[in-house]
Formats: C-alpha cells, sequence, structure tokens
C-alpha cells in the first residue's frame, strides 16, 4: 500500500466534491433535524404532563395512606351499657352511639390527666379530638364482645379529621383560629398527646376496607365497598365480554360470508366503540333498570352496562388478532384435512390468544375507569353496607372506584381532596396491574412460527 | 441410500387413472382463470405442472382438493374425478376429500407446535391411531418417509418452527403423508428452499411415487424433468401440451411449448 499522493493523476469531480454538502443536501438533513426536534419535543411534553400528573395526585393522595389514632383505655361501663345487668344483646344493642361518647370522652380526660397535659379545655373539646366514628366503632365492638363489658380495653380510634389533618399539614393554627369545627388550643392539646405517645400515625388499612363515610367524618372515609363494587363489576364484563365477544369475532372473521349485512354490522361494531360512554348509562337505566327491573346501584346492572361497553373493543381487538395469524398456519390446518372449525380452534385461536387477551384486558381496564354510565344506574349513591358474596351480591347496592372518586371531590371537607387522590392512586394500581397482567399473558402465549 | 436411476430416465410404470378432469373451469369474481382443462393423472406417478407465472397451474392444483373454496369469490364448473367419484359431488365433504388427497405448500408451514404434533395432528384428527403406540409409530413411520427420522428423532418435542428451511418443508411432507393420502398435492414445495435441501425433497418425491400419486407444479423446468414422468404445460389458463416428460422436453408438439421450454417465453 501506498499513501494517496498529489502526484496521483486523480481528475476533478465533475459535479463537486464528495467533501462539502451541496444546498440540496443541507436542506434535506435540516429537514430531518427539524422533524427529529419537534419529536423529541412532543416526547418530551408527554412525559412532563405525566410526571406533573401523578407528581400531584401522589403529592396530594399519598397521605391519604397514613392515619391518626388515638390510643385510649376506655372502660367499658356497665352501669351505661347495660342498665339491666343481665348481659342480654337485645338490651345492650338499645344503647345507642351517644351512650358511649361518655365513655370516651372519660377515657380521654382520664388520658389528659395521666400524661399531666397542660390545657385549659373542657371535656367535651377534649373529646371533639376523636372521631365521631369511634362511638360508633366502640359500640361495634361491644356487640360483638358482650362478656367484655366492665373490662378496661385498650382501643385505637379514629382521630378527628381536622386532628389528622394537621399532622399532615392541612390544618394549621391560623387556619384554626377560623375554624368553627378546632380551635388552636385542641391543636395543642393534640402536639401534646403526640408526644406522650398517646396520638400516633399509623399505615391506614382502613382505607382500603372501610366504607364510604359522611360528610362530617372524612377520616373514616374508605374504599372498602367501591373496591368490591368494582372486583364485581370486573368479573361480570369478563364472565360476558370476553366470550361474546371472541365468539362474534370468530363468527364474524371466518365464517360469516363477505356481504352488505356483514359489513353492515363491522361499520356499527366500529361506531358502537366510538359510543360516548354516559349513552350506554342511559341504555342501561331504560332497559336494565326500567324495562328489566334490575336494582338500582348493583354491580349486576353496571357489569352488563360496562360489557356492552367492553364489547366492541374486544371484537375489534380480537379481529385484529385474528387477522394477524399467517393464512399458512390455516392452510396448513385444511391442507391436512382439519375441518373449519378444528383449524381455527386448534391453530388459528391459540395464536391469536396473545393478542385476544390483551385487546380484552384494555377493555377491562378501559370498563374499570368509566364513570359516566356509572352515575346514571344509580351507583352514586351513598353506600356503606358491604354487598354480600357472589352471585347475590352482585344486585346488592355497591360502589365503584372511579365514582367513589367523583364522589369524594363533591364533598365539602378538604380532607376529602386527599381521599380522592388517595382512591386514584389506588385506581390507578389496579390499571398498571391489568396491563401488567396483559404483558405477562402476551408474553406467557406467544408463539413464533 | 435408495439408488434412483436417472430420474427422466424412469418410466411410466402405472397406467392406471387416479385423476381425470374433464372441462374444468375455475373463475375468480370475473375472470376466467382456468379455461377447459382436461388431464388424465396416473397412479403411482410424478405429473408436473410447469408454466409461466399466474397461467393457472396452482389454481388447478388446488382444485383438486377444494382448497379453493376457501376462497369466496372463487368458482369451479366442470368435472373432477377421483377414482371415479365426482370431488365436486354435493354429497362430498372437503374435509373428507383432503384426508385423502395430501398438500404440500410452497412455504414451508409448520405448525408452531413440536415436531412430533405436527405430524400426529393429521392421524389425530382423523382417529387412525387408537394408541399412544400407533401414535408413535405412525409419527416415526411418516418422518422416515419424509426422510427426517434421523435428523429428528432426538428432538420430536421440539418446534417444528426451529428446523432449518428444507427440513420444515420436509417435516410438511410429513405431515401430508401422515394421514396416508392417495394422492399428494405440492405446491411448488422447493420454490423456498436451497439446492441442496431442492435436492433431498427431489429424492424424496421419487420415492413418495410408490407409493402415492404425486402433483408437484414447479417453475423450475430443470426440477421438471428431473423428477416427473408426466409434464403438463399451462399458458395463460389453457392445458396447451400434456404428455410423458422426455417427449415434453425433447419433441414438444405446440409452438409455445417449445417457446416456453427454450426460454423464449416465460
Amino acid at each position: 500500500m501506498t499513501d494517496f499522493t498529489a502526484s496521483d493523476a486523480v481528475p476533478a469531480p465533475r459535479k463537486g466534491s464528495l467533501l462539502t454538502q451541496d444546498a440540496r443536501t443541507k436542506q434535506r438533513n435540516a429537514k430531518e433535524a427539524r422533524f427529529r426536534m419537534m419529536g423529541l419535543v412532543a416526547v418530551t411534553i408527554g412525559l412532563l404532563s405525566l410526571v406533573g400528573l401523578l407528581t400531584s395526585i401522589l403529592a396530594s393522595g399519598l397521605s391519604s395512606f397514613q392515619q391518626t389514632y388515638i390510643e385510649l383505655e376506655v372502660y367499658l361501663d356497665p352501669a351505661k351499657l347495660d342498665k339491666t345487668g343481665n348481659r342480654n344483646p337485645e338490651d345492650i344493642a338499645k344503647v345507642s352511639t351517644f351512650g358511649y361518647a361518655p365513655l370516651i370522652d372519660a377515657a380521654m380526660g382520664a388520658a389528659i390527666e395521666r400524661v399531666g397535659a397542660a390545657t385549659d379545655i373542657n371535656a367535651k373539646a377534649a373529646g371533639e379530638l376523636i372521631s365521631k366514628e369511634a362511638p360508633a366503632s366502640l359500640r361495634d365492638f361491644v356487640l360483638a364482645n358482650i362478656d367484655r363489658i366492665g373490662e378496661t380495653v385498650q382501643f385505637d380510634l379514629l382521630a378527628a379529621g381536622r386532628i389528622d389533618g394537621f399532622f399532615k399539614g392541612r390544618v394549621t393554627m391560623e387556619t384554626a383560629a377560623l375554624d368553627r369545627n378546632i380551635s388552636p388550643e385542641q391543636l395543642q392539646l393534640a402536639d401534646q398527646l403526640k408526644e406522650a405517645g398517646i396520638l400516633t400515625t399509623k399505615f391506614n388499612w382502613a382505607f382500603f376496607t372501610a366504607p364510604d363515610a359522611s360528610d362530617t367524618r372524612p377520616e373514616a372515609a374508605g374504599l372498602g365497598v367501591a373496591i368490591i363494587g368494582s372486583i364485581y363489576m370486573m368479573l361480570i364484563v369478563l364472565v360476558l365480554a370476553l366470550p361474546l365477544g371472541v365468539a362474534a369475532s370468530i363468527y364474524l372473521e371466518e365464517f360469516a360470508p363477505k356481504n352488505r349485512w356483514t359489513d353492515l354490522i363491522e361499520v356499527n361494531i366500529s361506531n358502537l366503540a366510538a359510543v360516548p360512554s354516559i349513552v350506554f348509562g342511559i341504555l342501561g337505566l331504560a332497559i336494565f333498570i326500567n324495562m328489566v327491573g334490575l336494582p338500582q346501584s348493583a354491580p349486576i346492572v353496571g357489569g352488563l352496562v360496562l360489557t356492552l361497553m367492553t364489547l366492541p373493543t374486544i371484537i375489534i381487538a380480537t379481529r385484529a388478532a385474528l387477522k394477524s395469524v399467517p393464512p399458512s398456519i390455516r392452510d396448513a390446518a385444511l391442507g391436512v384435512g382439519a375441518s373449519k372449525m378444528q383449524a381455527i380452534f386448534h391453530h388459528v385461536l391459540p395464536l391469536a390468544m396473545p393478542g385476544i387477551l390483551t385487546g380484552a384486558i384494555i377493555g377491562l381496564a378501559q370498563a374499570l375507569g368509566e364513570t359516566a354510565p356509572l352515575l346514571l344506574i344509580g351507583m352514586v349513591a351513598f353506600v356503606r353496607e358491604y354487598p354480600g358474596g357472589p352471585p347475590e351480591g352482585f344486585f346488592d347496592p355497591a360502589a365503584a372506584l372511579p365514582v367513589q372518586v367523583y364522589n369524594w371531590t363533591q364533598r365539602g371537607d378538604p380532607a376529602f381532596v386527599e381521599r380522592a387522590s388517595g382512591a386514584i392512586i389506588v385506581l390507578l394500581v389496579f390499571l398498571v396491574l391489568m396491563n401488567i397482567a396483559a404483558i405477562l399473558l402476551r408474553r406467557r402465549f406467544e408463539r413464533r412460527w | 441410500m435408495y439408488d434412483a436411476p436417472k430420474l427422466s430416465e424412469t418410466r411410466v410404470s402405472n397406467n392406471d387413472i387416479k385423476i381425470a378432469a374433464r372441462n374444468v373451469q375455475v373463475y375468480y369474481g370475473d375472470t376466467h382463470a382456468i379455461k377447459d382443462v382436461n388431464v388424465d393423472i396416473a397412479d403411482k406417478t410424478v405429473t408436473a405442472f410447469i408454466g409461466p407465472s399466474g397461467c393457472g397451474k396452482s389454481t388447478f392444483l388446488r382444485c383438486i382438493n377444494r382448497m379453493n373454496d376457501t376462497i369466496d369469490i372463487c368458482r369451479v364448473e366442470g368435472d373432477i374425478r377421483i377414482d371415479g367419484e365426482d370431488i365436486y359431488d354435493k354429497k362430498v365433504d372437503p374435509v373428507q376429500l383432503r384426508a385423502k388427497v395430501g398438500m404440500v405448500f410452497q412455504k414451508p408451514n409448520p405448525f408452531p407446535k413440536s415436531i412430533y404434533d405436527n405430524v400426529a395432528y393429521g392421524p389425530r384428527i382423523h382417529g387412525l391411531a387408537r394408541t399412544k403406540a400407533d401414535l408413535d409409530e405412525i409419527v416415526e413411520k411418516s418422518l422416515r418417509r419424509a426422510a427426517l427420522w434421523t435428523e429428528a428423532k432426538d428432538r420430536l418435542d421440539q418446534p417444528g418452527t426451529g428446523l432449518s428451511g428444507g427440513q420444515q418443508q420436509r417435516l410438511c411432507i410429513a405431515r401430508a403423508v401422515a394421514t396416508s393420502p392417495e394422492v399428494l398435492l405440492m405446491d411448488e414445495p422447493c420454490s423456498a428452499l436451497d439446492p441442496i435441501a431442492t435436492a433431498q425433497v427431489e429424492e424424496l418425491i421419487d420415492e413418495l411415487r410408490q407409493e402415492f400419486s404425486v402433483v408437484i407444479v414447479t417453475h423450475s423446468m430443470q426440477q421438471a424433468a428431473r423428477v416427473s414422468q408426466k409434464t403438463a404445460f399451462f399458458h395463460l389458463g389453457h392445458l396447451v401440451e400434456f404428455g410423458d416428460t422426455g417427449q415434453i422436453f425433447t419433441n414438444p408438439k405446440d409452438e409455445r411449448t417449445e417457446s416456453y421450454i427454450t426460454g423464449r417465453i416465460g
């Protein structure tokens, strides 16, 4: 090898050097650079809004997974709870929550005395540190454990919403001064109780298990009924929509003759997928509740409405999945003498399975987050009773996760904003779990050919 | 290995007519794809269909096991008889017909299942094996016939799609012969294969002739000359010439055949 030297006779390039870009190339490259830039900007905007959304939800909602409790030793006074003294459950049940409030106030007074908190507020004001929900939970305990009347039992009672808010930074001394529900003195007392270890902050399991609570006791509100309602509806949707949707797609894709009618059906299915969800709610109200006479607020009606909504999604996804199976596989099966149905069920369907499952789960996830149709069929109602076990429970009133979010954002107490954000986080976690399931199923069923 | 005489020199050993086609017309919608085809295909013979692209040779092949039924716009007229029975009779179930007339496609298309399941699928759906041992035997016999047994016997549970192209095509042949068909249709079985795999498949085709009537569509005239005893030349939907392979290639009667064979059209 020798180096190139100037003495080598090289003809000058005829149309300009390759080492310099001509105007046209420069223009093309600039265009491409601009296009890449725009793509990058678009992705960045998308990511930023996602991050913004998540931070705002997490910032306002994460605190709902913590809850302030006050640990009290309550003397279950037989003189108040069982005046007859014969431990008759019926008599004890006659004592309402008002009968329990004095016990808590007394226990609170005793606790303040024990830790030697310096406060000049009266016993009633001190009792307000405890949630209005506390007497009810105390009563439930007594009714379940009648033999323990007369004992002193330790309870973790919910602190009032304002106290909880104080430790989460939502309530301050200044706002308390303007607030009729709480006073700065009460907050100071709460501070002292915290130092004494009587007032503690713990993980809020009740948020996932407790039912909704009224406007005045946000601290007791939980997602229990909503989660059960949503799970019931998802079960109904899965059981109804998946087989129906897959069967319809197989018929349309593989068996139906291609004519005007099937074209019409196809167009209608695509249109159905684009129908606003509230329209399905009106349909559910008119048909399932008014005509068929199913109960309002029931997961069965919600499930049926969501099934109608999910069907087009599943049908479209399934048909796409069936279409994507190479025709050579059908030919191969038919060629060895399989019937059409054998070819489809033995070969085409297994290959389409990942696509079908992904479509079904995306449809389910859509249904899980759907709110509007559920408002119309009465799932927005205030439900404190847990629905029964399936299948009877499908007919009991229940709430749903997205409706619960909507419901809580309508409430006056700012504590419900935190609850609503917490519920959104739970909903998002459910959605992410479903999407992960979709990905895992896809991997599991995916086969190469 | 089976020591074949030079294939084009093998004589037609059998004159029993297996498939007889009379006045066959095929329409795709308004297109008249096959025009007036008359042909008699002998048993235990390899018959090659040659002709330029789009001349209808594959279409005609697919008429023989009614694979064209799966195409909505396709219409077949005329008379095709196998062993004297009209296969387009209303009483004929195409599924039953296809068990009798196996097919191997242009592109190897094994099922995305194990090698064993690929071969066992046909016998299973037709109930040809009563016990697992029977099925094992059919699978082994079919793979041996397809000259794949030695390569595949230790990996029967591995996916058929993991084999090489030539092996896949031989697997498809094994799958086709596993249902013990009487006719084997092959639609350009070697077009996706390299020369070595092609040679293996060609050798196989000649062996299969012992038991089946083989009809092969091919683009390669050399291949037709090598493996077939009878050759049919299709052009623009017409069956131009049909006769002994040696005669077609050395002494064609029709001018179009001659042009095609000498490379002037195609």
